[in-house]
């Protein structure tokens, strides 16, 4: 009934793979992709957090700072981008976002 | 037991959070999953003993960045129904990749081993001799204070990144322009008339 490192690794692997799942089935809405990214993002520290937890090594709890950081700055840009991009075409379907022809 | 117990509680609470951000129909019910998933996650990191992580995922996560998905969410008037349009087409292949990813992650785990000589390069103190918040900012002030100055660096691009992205003047406003009322002289603004009496001026 003792609760391992293991069980917070598989806690993590299902996070991120929820987000996976979670892009592919979103591939239209920006909104719900960047939310999926910050699923994952949020999987990854689980595992920073665990390890450094369990292993009593605090260096883990730094670089998931670093991790929410970089996160943050992400979040702040792609929602900047997802405005600017509405602003112009008026809509957010990935599937339109194709001037460049690429 | 009880630590287990909380473990399982916020374990499946923080999953049905995330399953129900995937699959949820309105984006705004999408970000308050996410925001409970959060929630969840941080109570995981209090049982794993990092406070102060699980307070700043509180505040600056929830507080900051998914509120300002909420407000991006309500601000974009957006015909969400249509962009769920191909939401059953995507299910098979999103399903497949997601649990094949599953099943490698968990075989991974399964055949998972630490190395007995790891080398620890910040050791965790013993709780009670001093917190975590103070511990973290022995070693974050110190060792890693390079890597603390990266991380605001960052932060100060994505700032300006996100103000010079969605920063615009529309055209035909009439702006106030300090320095040229600043620069204005009183030859440019005042005229003295002579005016001769009942001619007035014409």
């Amino acid at each position: 009934m003792s609760v391992g490192l293991t069980h917070y690794l598989t806690l993590a692997a299902i996070l991120f793979t929820l987000g996976i799942f979670g892009i592919f089935l979103n591939r239209k809405n920006v909104i719900v992709i960047l939310m999926s990214i910050e699923l994952m993002l949020l999987a990854v520290n689980i595992n920073l957090v665990a390890f450094s937890a369990f292993h009593a090594d605090l260096v883990g709890q730094i670089f998931a700072m670093i991790v929410l950081t970089v996160a943050a700055a992400e979040a702040a840009i792609g929602l900047a981008i997802v405005v600017v991009y509405f602003r112009n075409r008026g809509t957010i379907d990935v599937a339109e976002i194709d001037l460049l022809k690429g | 037991m009880l630590s287990a117990l909380f473990f399982y509680l916020f374990a499946t609470v923080c999953v049905g959070a995330a399953f129900m951000v995937v699959v949820a129909k309105n984006p705004v019910h999408a970000v308050l999953f996410l925001i409970l998933a959060f929630f969840n996650a941080a109570g995981l990191f209090v049982l794993l003993g990092a406070e102060f992580l699980a307070m700043i995922l509180v505040v600056v996560y929830v507080g900051a960045v998914l509120v300002l998905f909420l407000f991006v969410v309500m601000m974009l008037d957006v015909d969400f129904a249509a962009l769920k349009a191909g939401f059953i087409k995507y299910l098979p292949v999103g399903a497949t990749v997601g649990l094949l990813l599953l099943a490698e992650l968990v075989f991974i785990l399964g055949a998972w081993l630490t190395a007995p000589d790891i080398v620890v390069q910040a050791p965790t103190p013993p709780p009670g001799d001093i917190s975590n918040t103070e511990a973290i900012g022995l070693i974050l002030y110190t060792r890693y204070v390079y890597l603390f100055e990266a991380a605001g660096l960052i932060l100060l691009v994505a700032m300006i990144g996100a103000i010079v992205l969605t920063l615009h003047h529309k055209r035909d406003v009439r702006r106030q322009s300090v320095a040229a009322q600043v620069a204005r002289t009183r030859e440019q603004s005042v005229e003295l008339v002579e005016i001769e009496s009942g001619r007035g001026l014409r």
